[in-house]
């Protein structure tokens, strides 16, 4: 008969037995070491500078396949707004070289660069079906034309400036505007206009003075200085008085309104002269 | 005694620890096997708090879920004879029951039945401080017993108040709350040899366990073989194991009296190896199979293949008749059951109330021991098996497992010990100041 083998297990297979009915053991044999075992060697393989940057590699290169299928590009620029120099202006300021991916397309980058035109008031940039890239532009709609010291220049409502003008000639629908500041200040300057309306045909230009308040200039050099605030309101006592005597139609250089309390007008010389004439010839039939 | 006082109620800790974790191992380190049980607490629907002395952590329900049992190695008499065996006994014994509950267990609760146990009877009285009996009170009336002189090399195993008495009432159970003037107490003191407990807890501790209880197997028999009634009204319960049979007495469910005789069913496998010139292993499956102590005309024709391995034919092939064999069974069987009949004799127990014994343990089993006790031992013999406990495999009921599930109701239902106590505090340096307190008290 065989000798039998001791049913005894030894200390250390008794303490492994042990150890292995220990749940925190075995929870961390179950979680602990294979996370333990993947970082080890995920960190023992990414120590070495040139895999890692061969991986980069690999996933670039994936990326540029992915961006470069066919459904992914654009390949023309459709630019919708009203007039052909902006049109024009669009494509020569979006630096975009077609055919590209529309993951390298910044949209916002590039509707911001449309809106740095002067012309465009608000720009919308977006990728359409058929790789087609839409810039839809809102123009600007220029009301005056401001003269400065270096040239013309066409001005919205808000007196954003729109484009540089060759000549008064070109636009003579716009009125015009003058001095410095008075781009600021389109807005005040459209409403005297409107309320000068009785004398648009004698009326030549708005001057702003100072960057305060406004001249209006007439034909005949005539001048309408108007106050700082409530101008409209002036401009329109200008234009009750006018229609009530027929004011600006007498020889006179100036009506003088800064002081809304205390209207002053002056007289050309002559007209200086007549009046002088006139009194002293009533004064001396009245003394006779 | 501080020391052991000290000892015992950190073994009281760990069993509460291993309560509050859940699990605790059960382990009966017998002459012929050690059996490992494995414990898991759980509910504690049946909370008694305040009530009664006992229901340590309010743990009471458990249920076995782990179960092994191996032949033990290096065990003689119940007591390890040699360390390394007894120790791959009990690491084999409780692997298999942690494989088996799937549980690491940390805490092992032990019984011993060598140790040559020696029962004291220690009484005690103190004036009550107060009109109330207190816990203290009950403390000092522990503490005022006066401990006989239990030898050298001897160490206290148990150490259980059975009795007290106030004033002129005995027999009380619990006597905090009740009124009275004078605590008497009467303890039963068990002592057991020192160098067989720390054999036993040296091997524990190579087993990397914690032990959490000490018991003698004796007692815990005498939990799980008699029922309420025996405890009651008194009876002895006889745990008749491989090397050594254990006795304990139990009167008011209280053990007043605990022995064991170093003679058991091992001793009467080796007549049978000696008287048949076999193997032990022979002999003991030939009294397994075929022994008894009672013959009858039958068993004269009843041949029993001896076997063996010898090589030698003639050897091998002998034959012996049943009545052979019971002639040497008995007379070994009747020389323990009269041992035990002297100790019991010496112990007073013929006059207890009733005077039930029960005969337990894996010898018990001979076929006709019911016929051969009550000849030696008087009337109102039984065979107790243990009782039954929730989860305990078939295969661990029999009445070799006795005390294997009387140290789980043990570990359940301790006995309450002197050490649950607290020291009086008369010991410590405040005794000086308290007394002078006391003195101011009495005369103003």
């Amino acid at each position: 008969m065989r000798p039998m083998k001791d049913p005894a297990p030894s200390r250390m297979a008794y303490r492994m037995n042990r150890l292995m009915l220990t749940p925190r053991f075995r929870l961390f044999l179950r979680y602990g070491l294979p996370v333990l075992l993947i970082v080890a060697g995920v960190s023992i393989w990414a120590s070495d500078e040139a895999r890692r940057d061969a991986l980069a590699e690999r996933v670039a290169e994936l990326r540029r396949q992915v961006e470069e299928r066919p459904e992914f590009m654009v390949r023309m620029m459709v630019v919708e707004t009203g007039s052909p120099e902006i049109e024009a202006e669009v494509r020569d300021i979006l630096p975009v070289d077609f055919p590209v991916s529309s993951f390298d397309l910044e949209l916002d980058t590039l509707r911001e660069a449309v809106e740095e035109i002067d012309a465009v008031a608000s720009a919308s940039v977006q990728i359409r079906g058929g790789g087609v890239l839409a810039v839809t532009v809102v123009e600007r709609v220029p009301v005056a034309v401001w003269r400065r010291a270096t040239g013309l220049v066409l001005v919205d409502a808000e007196g954003h400036r729109v484009q540089p003008l060759d000549a008064r000639a070109d636009r003579l629908d716009l009125p015009l505007i003058l001095g410095a500041g008075a781009g600021a200040e389109v807005a005040e300057a459209l409403e005297i206009i409107e309320a000068a309306a009785p004398v648009t045909e004698r009326f030549r230009a708005l001057r702003r003075m100072g960057e305060r308040r406004w001249d209006v200039l007439l034909d005949r050099d005539q001048i309408i200085m108007l106050p700082e605030d409530d101008a409209v309101t002036a401009m329109k006592r200008v234009m009750a008085l006018d229609h009530a005597q027929d004011l600006l139609a007498r020889d006179i250089v100036a009506i003088d309104f800064r002081n809304p309390r205390r209207p002053v007008l002056r007289l050309s010389d002559a007209a200086m002269q007549e009046n002088l004439t006139t009194r002293t010839r009533v004064y001396e039939a009245v003394v006779e | 005694m501080t020391d052991l006082y000290e000892s015992q109620r950190a073994m009281r800790a760990m069993r509460r620890a291993a309560i509050q974790r859940g699990v605790v191992a059960i382990l009966d380190v017998g002459t012929s096997k050690v059996a490992c049980l494995i414990l898991r607490f759980d509910g504690t629907e049946h909370v008694l708090a305040g009530d009664g002395i006992g229901a340590m952590a309010g743990q009471t329900k458990f249920r076995v879920i782990g179960a092994a049992t191996t032949r033990s190695r290096g065990v003689e008499l119940g007591e390890s004879c040699a360390i390394q065996e007894t120790e791959r006994a009990i690491r084999t014994a409780v692997q298999a029951a942690q494989k088996m509950a799937n549980v690491r267990v940390d805490h092992v609760i032990a019984c011993l039945s060598g140790g040559q146990p020696r029962s004291y009877g220690l009484a005690g009285t103190v004036l009550v401080d107060g009109d109330v009996v207190r816990e203290h009170d009950v403390a000092r009336a522990l503490a005022s017993c006066e401990v006989p002189d239990i030898g050298p090399g001897r160490e206290v195993l148990h150490a259980q108040p059975v009795n007290f008495a106030l004033d002129h009432r005995s027999g009380l159970i619990d006597p905090r709350g009740q009124i009275g003037q004078r605590l008497a107490c009467d303890m039963h003191m068990l002592t057991a040899d020192t160098a067989v407990l720390e054999n036993l807890i040296y091997c524990l501790k190579r087993c990397d366990l914690e032990l959490a209880g000490l018991a003698s197997s004796a007692y815990v028999s005498g939990m799980s073989a008699l029922v309420e009634d025996e405890q009651e009204l008194g009876a002895a319960c006889i745990d008749m194991g491989g090397g050594t049979t254990g006795l304990s007495i139990f009167i008011k469910k209280h053990m007043i009296y605990a022995d064991a005789v170093r003679l058991g069913g091992d001793h009467v496998t080796q007549d049978i190896s000696k008287g048949l010139q076999v193997s032990m292993s022979v002999a003991e499956r030939i009294k397994t199979f075929h022994g008894g102590v009672v013959a009858t005309g039958m068993d004269d024709r009843d041949l029993i293949e001896v076997g063996g391995e010898t090589g030698d034919w003639e050897h091998d092939r002998r034959t012996v008749s049943r009545a052979e064999l019971i002639g040497i069974m008995r007379p070994r069987v009747e020389e323990i059951l009269e041992e035990v009949r002297a100790r019991l004799d010496a112990a007073g127990f013929e006059y207890l109330p009733s005077q039930q014994i029960v005969l337990t343990g894996g010898a018990s089993q001979i076929p006709g021991l019911d016929g051969l006790a009550p000849k030696i031992l008087g009337q109102g013999v039984r065979i107790g098996r243990p009782l039954r406990v929730q989860g305990l495999p078939q295969a661990t009921t029999g009445a070799a497992f006795a005390s294997a599930v009387g140290l789980c109701l043990f570990a359940a239902h301790p006995q309450d010990e002197w050490w649950d106590f607290e020291m009086p505090i008369d010991h410590g340096a405040a005794r000086s100041f308290k007394r002078a307190v006391r003195w101011f008290r009495d005369n103003w």
